[in-house]
Formats: C-alpha cells, structure tokens, sequence
C-alpha cells in the first residue's frame, strides 16, 4: 500500500495562495497575483496525477479496490467517542474526482489569464480561486460525511464569492444571495440528515461513526438495527438519507432546487465553467456515490427517489433549455440536464458486477461532462469576450472569425449530444444501457432528453456561428493565446476521455467490471441525437422563421416554458409574500406589540397600584381615624366569628 | 492571595488611577493599559487553569480559597474557576480592550465613561469567579448599575425607557433568582444535621428532595434566562442593545447575556439537576421559540442594531437550547456557544458603531456600495456576518454544530423538533445576514458621500483583527476550547 499522505499538498497550497492573495494581494502586480493561484494550482494537479497514476496503475486487477484512508485527525470532538475528523480518502471515485478538479482547475486558471484582463479586482479573483479550489478538494478527499458537510459549505462561500465578483452589480449581487440561500435550505435536510443518521445508528455500536467507509460497509450491523426504527411510516435511515440528498440536489441544482443556477451566471465565465459546469454542481452527485453502499444495502427506497429526481429535472432542463436566449443560461441548464442524467444513473444503479453498471456510467459521465462542459463554458466565454454581448440573437456567423473557438465547440456539442466517437457517447450510452436493464420509464425520460439536447445544443451552436452576421462594434477577433490553449486541451479531452475503460476503475463494488455495449441502446440514442441535430440544423442553420412558427405553434405553453414553468415566480411568493411579508413582519409586530406590550403592562400595573395605593398615606387625621376604627370593628368581628 | 482575585482587583485600580488621571487621552491611556493588564492576568490564568486540568485535578472548582464575609449564616467571600468559567473569564478581558478601544474617541465625561465599563468588567469577572452563591449574586447585581448608566447617559434613541426598561426586567428577574436561593439555602438547613452553606460545589454535592429542587430551578433558571434573553422575557434585548453606546452594546450582549447562561447552567442546573430534568422539555421549548422567532424578527429589521439585538435573541437561544437539552455534548456546545457569540456579537456592535461613525445612520436601506468606501470595514462586516450565519472555520459554526448535534442526544421528542426548528433558523440567519450586508456592502452607491469614507484608525484595526483571530482561532482549532471545557463536564453527577 503506498502512502498517500503528500496529498495533504492539495490543501494545503491552494489554502496558502489564499491567505497570500487574499492578504497581501495589493502589495504585487496582478500578474503576480496570477501566476501564484496558478502555480498552486499546478502542484494540486501534479499531487492528482501521482495519486492517480499509483492508486490506478499499481492496482493488479485481480483483487477489488480498496479505500486507502491516508490522513486522519480529529477536528471537532464531541465527546471522547464521537468527533469529526478530517482527513483524506483515497479511493476510486476520490481520485478520480481529484484529477477532474485539477484539471479543470487548472485550465480555468490559464484561460482567466485572458479573460479576466484588465479587471479591477483581477487578484481578488485569483484569491478566490485558489479559496474555491481548497474547498473542493476538501470536500472530494473526506473521510467522514461531517467533514464533507464543512468543506460542502466552504464551497458554497466561493461560489457566492465568485457569482458576486461583481459586486457593484446589483443582478450580480442578487444571484449570489439566491445561490447561498437556495443551497443553504438544502443543507439543512442534509445537516439533520447526517445528525440522524448518526444517532439512530448508534444503538448497536453504542458509539457513532460519521465515517463513510463504516457507513457503506454491508457487514455495518449499526445501520443495519436501524432500519426498523420508523418515523411517520418510513425507516429512519431512508429520511435520513433522503435529508442527506436534499443537500446533494441543492448543490447540484435538482429540480425544485435548481433556481439558483441559472441566475448564477452572472459570474465571470472562467467560473460558470468551474464551479457551475464541472466541478461544485456535481458534489451532489459525488456525495450519493460517496454514500452509495449506504443507500444501496439500507435505503433502497431511497436511490429510487434519486434516480426520479435526476430524471425530472433531466426532462425539465432539457425542455427549458429549448426556449431560453442567453448563451450562458441555455448551458446552465443544459448542466442541470446532464447532472441529472448522471443521477438517474446512480438511481438505476444495484451494488455488484452487471447491476453496478449505473454508478461506473454516472461517474464516467461525471468525468466526460466536466470536460466537455467546461470548454463549452470556455468556448461561449470566448464568444463573449470577442462580442460583448451573451445573447444567441446577439452573435451569428462567428466561424470566420474565431475559427479555433468554432472548432473546439462544434467538438464539445457533438460529445454532449452523444456521437460516437466523441466521450459524451460512450458515457450516455452507459446511463441509457443501465436504465433499459433497470428501470424502463427512466430509459425512455433519458433517451428524449438525449433528443432534446442535441436539439438545444445545435441550436445554440448554429445561432453563434451560422447565420448572418449581426452588426458587431467591431470586427470579432479570436481569442488570445492563454484562453485557446486550455480550448484545445480540453477539446483533446472530449474526445478521447470517453476511451478510458471506465468499468476497470470504478464501479461501486471496488472489483473491475468488463462491460459490453448494448447495440440497440447505443443505435437509438445515436438516432435520436442525429435527429435533434437534424432538426436545429434546419431551423437555425439559416437565419428564417421557422422558429418562430414553432414558438407559435406551443403558444401559450412556450411562454410557461419560456418562463422556466414559473417556478422562480412560486419561489418568490414564498419567500416574499409569505416568510418575509407573512411571517417575519409578523413575528416582529407580534414582538413589539403582544410580548413586549404584556411585559410592559406589568411595569404600567405597577405604576397604577402605586399610584392607587399612596391615595391611602394621605395625611388627613380623620381618615386615618376611620380607618382605624373599621380596622378594629373588623378585628372585633373575626374574633367573635372564629369563637363561636 | 488568591491569583483570581486580579479580575477583580485590575479593573478597580485602573478604575480609580483613570479617575485621578488629569487629561482624557490620560484617562483613555490608563483604561487601555489596565484592560491590557487584565487579558494578561486572565491569559495567565487560562494558561494555569489549562495545566491543572492537565495535570489531572478531579476538582470541578480549581484555585479556590475562602475567606470569611459575613459571619451570620455561612456567606463567604470564596473563589474559584471552572472549566466554563475560566473561558468566559478571557472572554470578558477581551470584550473589555476590545471596548476601551472602540470608544476611543469618545468625547465628554470621559472619566465616568470608562469607570463604568471597568466596573462593568469587575463585576461580571467577579460573576465568573464566584464560588459563593451569595457572592455571585452579589456581583451580578452590582453590574446592572453601570449598564444603567451607560445607556441612560451616553445612549442613543429613546434611551430612558430603555435604561429603566433593562435595569427593571434584569431586578425582576434578580428577584426570582434571590427567592429561589433563599428558599433553597433555608429548606436544607437542619434537615439532616448539615450546616448551612452557599458554597456551590457543596451544594452540587448534597442531594436535596425533588420538591425543593422543582421550586428552586424553575425559579433561577427563569431568573438567568431573563438575562440570556429566555422567550418570553427578552424583550429588553432590542432596546437595551439599540439604545446603548457601542461599547455597552457590546458588553450586554458580549458579557451580559453569558452571565444568564453561565448562572443557568452552574448555579440552576447543576444544583438541581433532577429538577433540572424535569423541565428539560419545558426549556428546550422556549429555547427552541426563541430561536426560530428571533431569527424572523431579525429578518423584519431595518435599523443594524436591532437587528443584531434580535440575532443575539435568536443566538442565545442556542444556549438555552444546550443548556435545557442537558446532554454533556449539548452543554459543551451551550459552553462554546456562549463564547463564540461574545465574540462574533461584540465585533458586529463595534463594526456597527464603527458605520455609523463614519455614515452617522444605522437604517439598512440609507445604506448601500459601502465596500468601495471602506474595504477593511466592509471585509470585515462580511467575515464577522459568515461568522453569526455559521460558516464552517469561523467560531460560530463549531459551537452552533456541537449544540444541535447534542441537543439531538437527548431522546425526547421536544429535542429533536427542537433541532430541527433551529436548523431552519440557520437559513433564516443566512436570509437576514446576506440581505442585510447585500444591501449596505455591496450594490450601488446608495448615498454619494459615502464613496470615500475615512481608513480605519489604529485602534479599529487592533480590535477587528484581535476579535477575528480570536473566532477563527476557535473555528479551526475547535478542540482547544472543547478539551478544557469537557473536562471539567466530565466531573458532574449529571453525566457521569
């Protein structure tokens, strides 16, 4: 077993570039600021690598893979018996998210060379950066499901940090406030979800354990004694898990809790591609596979419920994503399609050998997409920066001018829609195969939502580059050199990360799996991918009518569709109309008035008896007299009462 | 001499030397160098406290001594330091520099101004020091004087009603706790023979009939939650809070308020700790209302002070919380929440005082853009504000986790709705937090003049920095503080 305690590096320096920029960042150039996020970014990416290369490659194939914990010290304690540790996991899934992290990292890194030029707050977005990455990493390598939850909540900082960037921009503001506080409900299930799930799990070992290798295990007879332990008809552990994933589909933008993803485009879109593309939007994801024995042996229940939400919010992005006009938001939604695909995997899912193939096709799909998406986020970054502008009616025969940016793109949406050779293939094809075997219904939500997003995604392509040409400000211009480089690697990517064998690697069980491809599965979808395009081909290619008359011919339904089902608007009203307006004015009226009023009118009653009682000290002889004298008749009476 | 009886002493001396100092910058010298001189003394006596426990002292009340008082009926002047004490005694010495410093520009009787805040130290140090119940009450009664004053004299708003507000609501519940030992001291003397005493570990030790136990708790615990602001007799937090000058501010809801949680837990429950039990799920209630209520009261606000008043009412509710929940994890973390929120509380006073200083308006929406104005503030406001929502390696998270975790120990019913309310309350906390540093940090200029305001002074600095350090030194390195309280958790009957 090798030591994989240098990984500790990964924390520790993106943690330094922190400090260091975000201290002492106004005393050096921004150039300087720069090259420091990025060369701590390049060691994370080298300590990925080695770890990837040695946990991988030493790896004989012959015996399962086990979880290797290198680092552990406790943090938080509780008690003697129960505490939070941190520490670093290394396991399949664990490594393998380490390298997508860095990789993307990294090239995010580079491009925002060129793309955030000249900005005001250049070092601050470095700092940033660096804060964001040492979050993540956090949040892959934990041991124990607290440790995720603090590292999960240290990556939602950076992204309203990142999403506020522009911080004098009220829209900005706004959309950062929306994507904490959205992500913020969600973790609340999750926290009550991991004390409940701890507590209720203690009664066998009399000790509890927050550690995801404990919690997985099948033998674990602490989860085990649970099950039967039931809250309003349903075990305790399947809510808890439940509770646990209401995080997970906050953070990974699951239909309903998907508002703030979009809105989160007012980011710079170095950051739409890193965190709201390819790596912090699929922790939920991560966090299910990081439970996935936990929920396979004891809350089937359960990753039922996640492999419906991931098919919805599939179905509902795909369709949104059909009608929206902004560049960035048509990918935001696209993400949350793909995310929920990479959930509907995870929900179709069984533990061992053939039935496993549902979690190697969600991670494998995890990896694919954080490649392609993040260069189509680079690739409509670079249309961006040459237009100024982020609307599809904004942008238009673009391929001459950019013909880097057109090429690369065109790559990334034939990976996304799912054409072979390209890596979107073969992971779809493996999320599709794993739901035919499983669960028909979810198949057939997942081969239209394969449609669909080729149909959106031809759509957006063919409205940026073909068409006419708008009347641009000036000449579009490819981008420079630091922001094409990290295209073409990523471009590379998307086409050969769908070769790797992922079933060799990872698979929920640890022991390799040899899959075959399902031909008629793969035909379809290919069909139905060609087909999106086909259609987008004939409608956007050239500029006409035709999607205008498609628009008409849904009417009133394209508007609800238009409006994202209106489920911003039902959010609003809660929030405003009834938490803000509703109940908070309430309560602080009930406050002022009732509490307040009832411990007030004890001071007023005071102050009334007193002012009652001193009309007795008053001073004149003869009422004092009268009061005597009544006083001792009274005397006199009680006596003779009590007497007889 | 007992090493303890500095907390007393320092603030006194330095007190009465400010008081012959001939000039104010003098006057402010002298305070500055005493309240330095305390946070020695008490860093000297965590430091002392912290190797006796590692040394393996068994006794809960560590460096005590007595000495005679009053003869009559067994009062003592006896000190001595506990595991909860002994950090809440630091934290008093810093809630002291940190307001000399803040109010160091103050101008007019300066000599009173100051002398009320070192005897606002003294008496909550002697508070904390306490091993006599009498003694206790004595100094617990003994600082409500120099709050009136401070509010009554340098307040702001409708400052007189709040003054007698405060100073009525914290006698009345004096009065509950002053019955409550009466009744208590006298029902056990000649019972069987022990003598009277008002020594707190000794009554920890005796074991008195449920009757007299139910009488006496309701009636202190009651008493002590008044002062950390119990539902439904909070409300002199708001105004108390609003009204104070920044530094008061800062030490009701830094100090004052600990003195309630700190009394709750040491001389109610742990003296009665069967009845203590018995009401469990009548606290966990209030405390759980008060923080789910104070968080949407807070929600409504649109002046910064009231606002961070009811967020302090919405606060202490965790410690009513763990304190009621009554599990060791759950008091642990009424412990580190009492610290914690002295903390984050005291630097977002000051910071507020700081604002308004340079703005002169507290209301939420004359406010906006302030970040290009003044990033040092505004980095702050925005660290200190992570700090109250809970953000994972500021202070505020570790203690609000270890009290939720704990109060779920406790199997009752109550207790999980309980920490389920106040897991929402955290979302609510972000709503208020975010809406409200949204619109005054960031956005649009809401005011011109606010484009340039004046760079922090040196004592700004020291302050923001020394109160940041302190919360991200208990937020990443949570186990220093929950070593030395555990420890001495681990000594009392209730969790044995």
């Amino acid at each position: 077993m090798s030591d994989y305690s240098y990984l500790i590096l990964v924390l520790i320096v993106p943690f330094i570039s922190f400090l260091i920029n975000g201290l002492a960042g106004h005393r050096f150039s921004p150039k300087v600021a720069g090259l420091i996020g990025t060369s701590a970014i390049a060691v994370t990416f080298i300590a990925a690598l080695a770890a990837a290369a040695t946990y991988f490659g030493a790896h004989t194939g012959e015996t399962a893979y086990t979880p290797i914990v290198a680092l552990n010290m406790v943090w938080l304690k509780f008690s003697a018996a129960l505490h939070v540790d941190m520490g670093i996991l290394v396991d399949p899934i664990s490594v393998m998210m380490l390298v997508v992290v860095s990789t993307i990292s990294l090239m995010v890194h580079i491009y925002s060379f060129g793309y955030m030029k000249g900005e005001p707050g250049f070092t601050r977005f470095y700092a940033y950066l660096s804060l964001f990455s040492f979050s993540m990493y956090g949040l892959v390598v934990a041991t124990n499901i607290f440790q995720m939850y603090v590292f999960w909540e240290l990556v939602g900082l950076s992204s309203f940090l990142l999403i506020g960037y522009y911080y004098d921009k009220p829209s900005a503001v706004a959309a950062a406030k929306k994507a904490f506080i959205v992500t913020r409900f969600a973790d609340f299930g999750f926290l009550i979800g991991i004390i409940a799930l701890t507590y209720f799990t203690q009664s066998y070992y009399f000790t509890q354990s927050y550690d995801f290798i404990s919690l997985n295990d099948p033998q674990n007879m602490a989860i085990r004694s649970a099950i039967p332990i039931t809250f309003a008809g349903m075990s305790v552990v399947t809510w808890a898990l439940l509770l646990i994933f209401m995080g997970g589909a906050g953070k990974s933008a699951m239909f309903p809790l998907h508002i703030w993803l979009p809105d989160a485009m007012e980011g710079p879109t170095p950051v739409s591609a890193l965190i709201h593309a390819a790596t912090m939007v699929v922790a939920g994801v991560y966090l299910v596979a990081r439970l996935f024995g936990a929920f396979v042996f004891s809350a089937p229940d359960a990753l039922h419920v996640v492999g419906w939400v991931g098919g919805i919010s599939s179905l509902i992005a795909a369709i949104i994503a059909c009608t929206q006009t902004d560049i960035k938001r048509i990918l935001a939604f696209s993400t949350m399609s793909q995310i929920g695909y990479m959930m509907l995997a995870l929900g179709v899912s069984g533990f061992a050998g053939e039935e496993g193939l549902g979690f190697t096709a969600s991670m494998f799909h995890l990896f694919t997409h954080a490649m392609f998406k993040a260069l189509l986020f680079l690739g409509a970054g670079s249309v961006i920066h040459a237009i100024h502008k982020n609307s599809i009616s904004d942008a238009g025969g673009l391929r001459k001018y950019m013909p880097i940016t057109h090429i690369t793109w065109l790559i990334a949406c034939l990976a996304i829609s799912g054409i072979p050779p390209f890596a979107g293939f073969f992971s779809k094809d493996e999320i599709l195969a794993a739901a035919f075997n499983q669960n028909m219904p979810l198949y057939i939500v997942g081969t239209v939502v394969a449609g669909l997003t080729a149909f959106y995604m031809f759509r957006l392509y063919f409205s940026m580059f073909w068409g006419k040409d708008n009347d641009y400000h000036h000449t579009p211009h490819e981008s420079p050199l630091s922001m094409i480089v990290p295209m073409i690697f990523l471009a590379v990517m998307s086409v050969v990360a769908g070769w790797i064998p992922f079933g060799l690697f990872v698979t929920p069980s640890g022991g390799a799996h040899h899959g075959e491809m399902n031909l008629l599965v793969a035909s379809l979808s290919v069909l139905v991918a060609v087909g999106g395009i086909a259609l987008a081909m004939l409608m956007y290619m050239k500029p006409s009518d035709k999607p205008e008359k498609a628009a008409n011919l849904f009417g009133r339904l394209y508007t609800v569709i238009y409006r994202k089902f209106m489920i911003d608007e039902i959010y609003l009203f809660i929030s405003k109309n009834l938490l803000i307006n509703g109940v908070a004015k309430g309560v602080a009226r009930f406050d002022r008035l009732v509490v307040d009023g009832f411990i007030n009118s004890f001071a007023w009653g005071t102050l009334m008896s007193s002012i009652g009682i001193k009309k007795l000290q008053s001073g004149q002889l003869q009422k004092y007299g009268f009061a005597f004298v009544m006083s001792a008749l009274f005397v006199v009476f009680m006596i003779l009462v009590l007497i007889k | 001499m007992n090493i303890l009886n500095l907390a007393i002493i320092i603030p006194v001396l330095t007190a009465f030397a400010a008081a012959a100092a001939p000039k104010d910058i003098l006057v402010k010298r002298i305070s500055l160098a005493g309240s330095i001189l305390l946070m020695l003394a008490t860093g000297y006596i965590v430091a002392q406290f912290a190797m006796l426990q590692q040394a393996g002292s068994t006794e809960f009340m560590k460096m005590t001594s007595e000495a005679n008082w009053f003869n009559l009926s067994g009062i003592k002047y006896s000190l001595g330091l506990n595991s909860i004490s002994v950090l809440l005694l630091f934290l008093s010495s810093v809630i002291l520099f940190t307001g000399i410093l803040v109010s160091w520009d103050f101008e007019g009787d300066t000599k009173l101004f100051f002398g009320a805040m070192l005897f606002l130290a003294t008496s909550a140090n002697g508070f904390f020091i306490s091993k006599d119940i009498f003694l206790m009450f004595f100094f617990l009664e003994l600082a409500i004087v120099p709050k009136f004053l401070l509010i009554a004299k340098w307040g702001s708003g409708n400052r007189m009603y709040s003054a007698f507000k405060l100073s009525f609501m914290l006698m009345a519940a004096s009065s509950f706790i002053l019955v409550g030992l009466l009744l208590y001291i006298h029902s056990k003397s000649g019972i069987d023979g022990l003598p009277q005493t008002w020594d707190v570990t000794e009554l920890m030790a005796r074991h008195f009939p449920i009757e007299v136990q139910r009488i006496f708790f309701v009636l202190t615990f009651t008493g002590f939650g008044v002062f950390t602001a119990l539902f439904p007799f909070h409300t002199w937090v708001p105004d108390g809070h609003s009204s104070a000058p920044t530094a008061g501010s800062m030490f009701l809801a830094g100090i004052s308020m600990k003195l309630g949680g700190y009394g709750s837990l040491v001389f109610a429950a742990f003296i009665a700790p069967d009845a203590a039990r018995e009401f469990s799920n009548l606290y966990i209630v209030l405390g759980a209302i008060a923080i789910i209520y104070g968080a949407f009261a807070t929600l409504f606000q649109k002046d910064l002070k009231y606002m961070n008043a009811y967020s302090s009412v919405s606060h202490c509710g965790f410690v009513v919380l763990g304190v009621a929940a009554l599990t060791r994890v759950s008091v642990l973390g009424a412990v580190m929440q009492m610290v914690s929120h002295g903390l984050i509380t005291a630097l977002f006073f000051a910071l507020i005082g700081m604002i308004y200083g340079r703005t002169h308006t507290r209301q939420i929406n004359e406010m906006g853009g302030l970040m290009q104005g003044m990033p040092f503030l505004g980095t702050a406001m925005f660290i200190v504000g992570l700090a109250s929502l809970g953000l994972p390696g500021l202070s505020g998270f570790v203690s609000e986790m270890t009290v939720l975790t704990g109060s779920w120990q406790n199997p009752s019913f109550y207790a999980h709705w309980a920490v389920i309310l106040a897991g929402a309350s955290i979302v609510v906390t972000s709503v208020y937090i975010l809406r409200a540093l949204g619109k005054v940090l960031w956005g649009q200029l809401e005011n011109a003049a606010h484009a340039a305001l004046p760079a922090p002074y040196w004592y700004e600095k020291i302050l923001v920095i020394t109160l940041i350090g302190l919360i991200a030194f208990i937020g990443m390195y949570p186990v220093f503080v929950t070593d030395i309280i555990d420890n001495g958790l681990g000594m009392i009957s209730l969790f044995k």
